[in-house]
C-alpha cells in the first residue's frame, strides 16, 4: 500500500526553488491523424525552477504525454516559446535536441527501457558514452551512481536477473548519471507493485532533498502527492497549478 | 572525435552481442555472403590462374622471336588474298640466313625453318597418337623454350644428313617408357624407325588447348622424306638479337624476305611475319570479356547475399525500435543510430567474408593439390579485394535500413510495443 501523502498539519522539507530551468510560454501542439487535425496543447504557459519536485497530472487526451515529450526535448512545438536554461530550444533539430537530452535530462520510463543483453553498469554508462566520456570515467561514474541507488552489489547482473524495483532504480542512476538538470519521470511506478512503488518514491524524495529537480507525470493522485508542486491539464491547458505543503 | 570513437566500440559491441544473440538467423544470413564472396574469389582466382596461363603460354612463344607465315595470326576477312600466297619452304630459311649474315649490324641472329603435322609415335605395340611431329634444323636450338631433359638436338651434320634421330616430348616418353630411359632406343614415327637422342623437360600447354609435352623433333630433311611438305607448307622462325627493337628486327626481316621472294617495289607482301605481342593483342579482348562475364555473374549471387544482409538490417531496426526510441532519449544522435546499424551489418559481411575467404584459400589448395596444372594462384590482394568487397556489401546492403532507423522520431519509438 502507498501510505497516504503526508497531511498539510506535518511540516515537509521545502527546498528554496533556485534559477529557472525550464520557461513555457503559449506552446501549442498540432497533431495531425488523418483527416483530423487534434489539438494536443492549446497554449501552455508553465515556469520550472531548479530544486522543484513536480508532479504533471491529467486524465488521458489531456495533453499529458505530449507536454512531457516537450519538456523531454522528444518533440518540439508547433508554435510558441520553450526555453530551456535560457536556451530556446523549440526550433533546435533532431541533434541538437540529442544533445539537450544528453545533458539536461534524466528520463525515467514507466517500462525501464534496460538494454537487455547489456548489465546495470553498462546501461548506466550509456548516456555518458553518448557524452564522450572516456571508458575509466564512465565506468567509475557508473558504479558511483548505481552505488547511490543501492546497487552497489548488483553492477554485472542483467536487467533480467533483475527485480522491478532494482531495474527501475538502475534506470534512475541512469537518468542520475550524467548529472542533469531535471529528471523526468514517466509513471515511474507504473509497472511496479505498491510495496516497490513506496521504495522507489523514497529514492525521488532522496533525490529532492539531495538537490536535484524532479517531474514526475502521473494519472495516480497518491504518487503526485510525493510532488512539492502540482500542475493539472485538461484539454490542452493547464487546470490548475498549485503548491502541496 | 574521441566520441566517434567511443561511439565506434560501442556499436561494435552492440553488433557482436546482438550476433550472439540470434546465431541461427545471423548463421544464415551471412551465409548468402559466405556463398558470394566465394563465388567471386574462386572466380577471381580463376581469371587470375588464366592470366598466368596466357602469360607463360605467350612466355613459350618467344618474346625475341618472330614467324614468317602464310597466314597472319587471329582471324581475316578477306581470306583470298591469302589463299594464294606461295608456301613458305625450307630453302627460304637458308636464303634468309644467307642475307642476315651479309647485312652488317643485323637485328636478325638466325632463321629455322620449321614444318610440321600430327602423327603417330610406336614401340612394338605400344603407340601414341596425335604427337606434333616436325621437323627443323639444329639453329632450333638457339630458340627453343624448353629445356632438355636428358639428351640433346641433333647437329647440324645430323640434320643435313637426314639421319633418323629425334628429341621426343615429356608425355610421349612417359606413354612408351615409363619408369626407363628412352636415349638410344628406336621408335617408329611413320612406320620409319627414329633413335631416341633427347628427351625434352615437360611445359604443360598451350593456352590449355594442346600439350607442348606431345611433340617429335626430327632433322627436317628426315622429316621432309617421310612427310613432304604438306599443303600448310612450312613456317620459319627467326631470332632477334635485340628484343627491345622487335619493331625495327620485324621490318628488316620484312625486307629480307622480299628479297628472297624476288617482290617488285609496289608488291604486296606475299607473306606474314607475325609475333606474339600481335598475338597478344588477340587474346587480350578475349581474356578481359571472360573475366567481366565471369565477375557479372558471381557478382549476382553477392547481390542476393547483400538482399539478405539489407533484409535482416530491417528486422533488426523493426524488432529494437523501442531500444532505438531509448537510445535516441538517452542523447544518441542520428550519426550514431546510423553507426550502430551499418556496423552490425558490415560485422555479418566481414564475418562471412572472413569465412568465405578461407573456404576459397581451402578450395585453391585442394584445386592445386588435385589438378597440379591448373593454373590456380590464390594472391595476398585477393584477401584484401574481398575484405573491401565484404564491407562495401555491408555498407551499402545496411545503409537504407540504417538511415531509417537513425530518422525514427524518438516520441514514436518510444511508444512502439
Amino acid at each position: 500500500m502507498i501510505p497516504p501523502a503526508p497531511s498539510a498539519t506535518q511540516s515537509r522539507f521545502v527546498r528554496p526553488a533556485g534559477d529557472l530551468v525550464i520557461e513555457i510560454e503559449g506552446v501549442t501542439k498540432l497533431y495531425k491523424m488523418g483527416d483530423e487535425i487534434i489539438h494536443a496543447l492549446r497554449g501552455v504557459e508553465l515556469e520550472i525552477r531548479r530544486n522543484e519536485y513536480l508532479a504533471i497530472m491529467g486524465p488521458s487526451g489531456s495533453g499529458k504525454s505530449t507536454l512531457m515529450n516537450m519538456l523531454g526535448c522528444l518533440d518540439t512545438p508547433t508554435a510558441g516559446r520553450y526555453d530551456f536554461n535560457g536556451k530556446n530550444v523549440a526550433h533546435m533539430d533532431d541533434d541538437e535536441l540529442a544533445e539537450i537530452r544528453n545533458r539536461e535530462i534524466g528520463f525515467v520510463f514507466q517500462t525501464f527501457n534496460l538494454l537487455p543483453r547489456s548489465d546495470a553498469l553498462h546501461n548506466v554508462e550509456l548516456p555518458l558514452i553518448y557524452a564522450g566520456q572516456p571508458p575509466h570515467v564512465r565506468r567509475e561514474r557508473a558504479r558511483q551512481v548505481l552505488e547511490n541507488v543501492g546497487l552497489g552489489n548488483r553492477i554485472h547482473h542483467r536487467p533480467n536477473e533483475l527485480s522491478g524495483g532494482q531495474r527501475q532504480r538502475v534506470a534512475i542512476a541512469r537518468a542520475l548519471v550524467n548529472n542533469p538538470s531535471i529528471i523526468l519521470a514517466d509513471e515511474p511506478t507504473g509497472n511496479l507493485d505498491s510495496k516497490t512503488g513506496v521504495e522507489i518514491m523514497a529514492l525521488f524524495e532522496q533525490l529532492y532533498e539531495d538537490g536535484n529537480t524532479i517531474i514526475v507525470v502521473t494519472h495516480e493522485e497518491d504518487i503526485a502527492r510525493h510532488a512539492r508542486r502540482i500542475v493539472r491539464l485538461r484539454d490542452g491547458l493547464i487546470e490548475s497549478d498549485e503548491n502541496v505543503s | 572525435m574521441t566520441r566517434l570513437i567511443y561511439e565506434f566500440t560501442e556499436s561494435f559491441r552492440i553488433a557482436f552481442a546482438q550476433i550472439r544473440a540470434n546465431k541461427m538467423r545471423s548463421v544464415l544470413t551471412a551465409l548468402g555472403v559466405i556463398i558470394g564472396i566465394v563465388a567471386v574469389t574462386l572466380m577471381g582466382t580463376a581469371i587470375h590462374g588464366v592470366d598466368i596461363g596466357f602469360e607463360r603460354s605467350l612466355a613459350m612463344l618467344g618474346e625475341d622471336v618472330l614467324y614468317v607465315q602464310k597466314w597472319p595470326w587471329g582471324p581475316v576477312e578477306d581470306w583470298w588474298n591469302y589463299q594464294n600466297r606461295p608456301k613458305i619452304i625450307p630453302r627460304d630459311a637458308d636464303a634468309l640466313n644467307r642475307i642476315i649474315e651479309s647485312t652488317p649490324n643485323s637485328l636478325l641472329d638466325v632463321a629455322v625453318p620449321l614444318v610440321g603435322t600430327s602423327a603417330a609415335v610406336k614401340v612394338g605395340d605400344y603407340q601414341v597418337s596425335g604427337v606434333y611431329v616436325f621437323g627443323t634444323t639444329a639453329g632450333y636450338a638457339r630458340l627453343m623454350y624448353a629445356d632438355f631433359k636428358e639428351g640433346r638436338l641433333f647437329n647440324d651434320a645430323e640434320s643435313l644428313a637426314a639421319r633418323q634421330v629425334c628429341v621426343l616430348g615429356g608425355d610421349v616418353v612417359d606413354a612408351l617408357f615409363p619408369g626407363r630411359s628412352p636415349i638410344d632406343q628406336t621408335v617408329l614415327i611413320k612406320g620409319q624407325p627414329f633413335t631416341v637422342i633427347g628427351v625434352l623437360e615437360k611445359q604443360g600447354s598451350f593456352l590449355g588447348l594442346f600439350s607442348l609435352d606431345a611433340q617429335a623433333i626430327l632433322p627436317i630433311e628426315a622429316y621432309r622424306k617421310y612427310f613432304g611438305l604438306g599443303w600448310r607448307g612450312a613456317e620459319i622462325r627467326v631470332k632477334v638479337r635485340d628484343k627491345t627493337r622487335l619493331l625495327e628486327a620485324s621490318d628488316e626481316l620484312v625486307g629480307a624476305m622480299r628479297r628472297v621472294r624476288g617482290q617488285l617495289p609496289g608488291e604486296r607482301d606475299n607473306f606474314t611475319v607475325n609475333q606474339q605481342q600481335a598475338f597478344k593483342a588477340q587474346l587480350d579482348p578475349v581474356k578481359s570479356g571472360i573475366a567481366l562475364a565471369g565477375l557479372f555473374i558471381t557478382g549476382l549471387s553477392l547481390f542476393v547475399g547483400a538482399i539478405g544482409i539489407m533484409n535482416i538490417t530491417f528486422v533488426s531496426v523493426k524488432e529494437r525500435t523501442k531500444e532505438i526510441g531509448t537510445r535516441k532519449a538517452l542523447g544518441a544522435r542520428r550519426r550514431t543510430i546510423l553507426l550502430q546499424f551499418l556496423i552490425e551489418a558490415v560485422s555479418i559481411c566481414l564475418i562471412g567474408g572472413v569465412v568465405g575467404l578461407a573456404l576459397t584459400y581451402g578450395a585453391c589448395l585442394g584445386v592445386e593439390h588435385a589438378l597440379p596444372r591448373l593454373p590456380v594462384e590464390f594472391s595476398v590482394n585477393l584477401v584484401f579485394i574481398s575484405m573491401a568487397v565484404s564491407i562495401l556489401t555491408g555498407i551499402v546492403s545496411g545503409f537504407a535500413p540504417a538511415w531509417g532507423a537513425s530518422r525514427l522520431d524518438p516520441v514514436v519509438a518510444l511508444r512502439y510495443e
